[in-house]
């Protein structure tokens, strides 16, 4: 199990901190996607797809004092701040093996798109088994209140590619 | 026999310990209940390795499956006396609550984290693909059974439809809480369910509860608080998860070893190289992991053989509570240790954490993805549970996390070999639990 969150931890080195929880859940479905060595289970739910495992080990990570989170109000929600400690840095050390790659450039990338596009991003993954004028009216459908334009869906499918030709 | 209307000639019921009776008067599920897939949900057990702790957890995935079916039937006849729908849909909500766990496999949580299936997928896969079931379906038009799979993979676009069988409080929760309760004998998991199916009302994106009864959610929500922490998350059932992922992760590490077996794993090679057909998997079931277990204890790996034996007669790995940052600090020293008496920590140390297992007690949403419970108030309006319900409130957000250290306690107090190094490890571990 610490193998799990150690990878996280990894991650958190490259990314630095990451603002949102949405975020992050997106930034790591995109990256198991990416051939990236998560293995977080996912479902889909309100904004796309969620791992309940990823929140409880956040949060266990958390507790560990491993992660710092950090709740700042916003209009009508709270968002969260996560980076690494000084003490999830040692952790890191200790018990992920150096064989365990992960594709900083990738991550750091995803960092800087906005939660709203990883959520689009990571949606059209979940449903890239469909052919993808299907995945469009998929997206569409499920995802009616978030109004993507067709310039959105362009831009999402774009970004796929070039993760992918990266 | 069946009407034009899909309506059987006769209802038929079904006697059930925990909702009386489970009435069918649709052919399409009776049809859905005969189908071979269905059927061998009788030799998955509900709730895995439980039994070994609770020894009445013997139910199946089959009785919980028609129970699900039940709770769905009387939500949607009550649902219906309060809006109208598309008569089609009915039967969506009906086929997705019975087939909703159509996909998984035996001991599927160990499964799943050994060799990273997913039981939803498996899901999709047997109503979709070739398979009795997705003929059955099919018969109702060419997209019914993709419109099932869609309410069960939550991305159905009536998401009131999704909301029944998949949120915070639905028909599957209802179900498990009341069965698993009365299987394991457990006081915990009691709740007004009559009550709640009374007071649910529809709207467009979910059912939302009557403020009047509130009380009867209340009850619901402290159940599943309750029984995750008494029951799924027991330690000693989490002892029997940790031995039985060992076992598949040796079996699998062995075959990759070429390793001459006295009783080839023939049912799980395809599952091991992830190349498992549906027909592959719908024939694997519980009786086939047993069998096996019970050969291999005669294997002559000696892991393989013990953990096989532990497993069968129950000789579980002990435990101390973890904590996993002062756990680091002594990790190194442990493992050598393990290894030097001769025993290989990846098997014989083992860190489980209740995060593994299903956890989902009601937290309020913030800008979260869970869609939480509303209350409708008496002018209409909607209200989140907790900001109405102070026991609601004292329990939401209060995470408890639990890490443990399963080792073999026989073996290291049995110390006619390597007594210093065996002293020194249960130093260490109860070192851990007293920090």
């Amino acid at each position: 199990m610490l193998q799990e969150h150690a990878k996280l931890l990894a991650m958190m080195q490259h990314t630095g901190e990451i603002v949102g929880r949405k975020k992050l859940q997106k930034l790591v479905y995109i990256a198991k996607q990416m051939n990236q060595p998560f293995r977080e289970k996912y479902q889909f739910h309100m904004y796309g797809p969620y791992s309940e495992e990823l929140t409880l080990q956040v949060e266990e990570m958390c507790q560990a004092q491993f992660v710092s989170e950090e709740r700042e109000k916003k209009s009508g929600y709270y968002q969260y701040r996560y980076s690494l400690t000084e003490q999830g840095k040692t952790f890191v050390d200790a018990v992920l093996p150096e064989s365990t790659a992960l594709d900083s450039a990738l991550l750091a990338e995803l960092n800087e798109a906005s939660s709203k596009f990883l959520e689009l991003v990571s949606t059209i993954l979940y449903f890239e088994h469909l052919p993808r004028d299907e995945v469009r009216a998929k997206v569409y459908k499920v995802k009616a209140r978030q109004n993507y334009s067709d310039e959105d869906m362009d831009e999402a499918f774009d970004y796929i590619d070039r993760l992918r030709r990266q | 026999m069946a009407r034009p209307d899909g309506h059987l000639e006769e209802e038929k019921v079904f006697k059930d310990p925990v909702h009386r009776y489970i009435h069918v008067r649709d052919e399409l599920i009776w049809e859905l209940i005969a189908a071979r897939e269905f059927q061998r949900l009788r030799r998955i057990r509900q709730l895995g390795t439980t039994y070994l702790t609770f020894h009445g957890a013997e139910h199946s995935r089959f009785t919980h499956s028609l129970g699900v079916y039940e709770i769905m039937r009387r939500m949607v006849e009550n649902l219906e006396k309060k809006m109208t729908w598309d008569p089609d849909e009915r039967l969506v909500c009906l086929a997705a609550a019975l087939l909703h766990d159509i996909g998984h496999g035996p001991f599927s949580h160990s499964f799943e984290k050994v060799f990273q299936t997913d039981h939803e997928e498996w899901t999709q896969a047997i109503i979709t693909g070739d398979s009795e079931v997705n003929a059955v379906l099919s018969r109702m038009g060419e997209d019914f059974a993709g419109r099932v799979a869609d309410v069960i993979a939550k991305t159905y676009d009536n998401k009131l439809i999704v909301s029944l069988i998949s949120s915070q409080i639905d028909a599957d929760r209802m179900d498990y809480l009341l069965r698993d309760a009365f299987y394991t004998g457990v006081s915990y998991g009691q709740f007004d369910m009559e009550r709640l199916l009374r007071v649910m009302r529809p709207e467009e994106d979910q059912a939302v509860f009557k403020h009047s009864g509130m009380h009867a959610v209340e009850d619901y929500i402290l159940s599943r608080y309750q029984m995750y922490w008494q029951v799924y998350f027991h330690p000693v059932t989490r002892s029997a998860e940790v031995i039985l992922s060992r076992i598949l992760n040796r079996a699998r590490e062995l075959l990759e070893e070429n390793y001459e077996f006295r009783q080839q794993p023939v049912h799980f090679v395809s599952l091991f190289n992830a190349t498992m057909t549906l027909e592959d998997y719908v024939r694997l079931d519980e009786s086939i992991i047993f069998y096996y277990f019970q050969e291999w204890v005669k294997e002559t790996d000696p892991i393989l053989s013990d953990l096989c034996t532990r497993f069968m007669d129950r000789h579980l790995f002990k435990y101390v509570e973890c904590d996993p940052s002062q756990q680091m600090l002594i990790w190194p020293e442990l493992q050598e240790l393990f290894r030097k008496i001769g025993l290989h920590p990846s098997y014989y140390l083992v860190i489980d954490s209740s995060s593994d297992l299903p956890y989902d007690f009601y937290r309020p949403g913030e800008k979260d993805e869970r869609m939480p419970i509303h209350l409708q108030m008496p002018d209409g309006s909607l209200r989140e549970l907790s900001r109405e319900s102070d026991i609601v409130e004292a329990i939401s957000g209060k995470k408890r996390t639990d890490h443990k250290l399963y080792f073999p306690a026989d073996l290291l107090e049995d110390q006619t070999t390597f007594a210093e190094e065996k002293q020194r490890i249960l130093t260490l571990l109860h070192q851990q639990e007293g920090s």
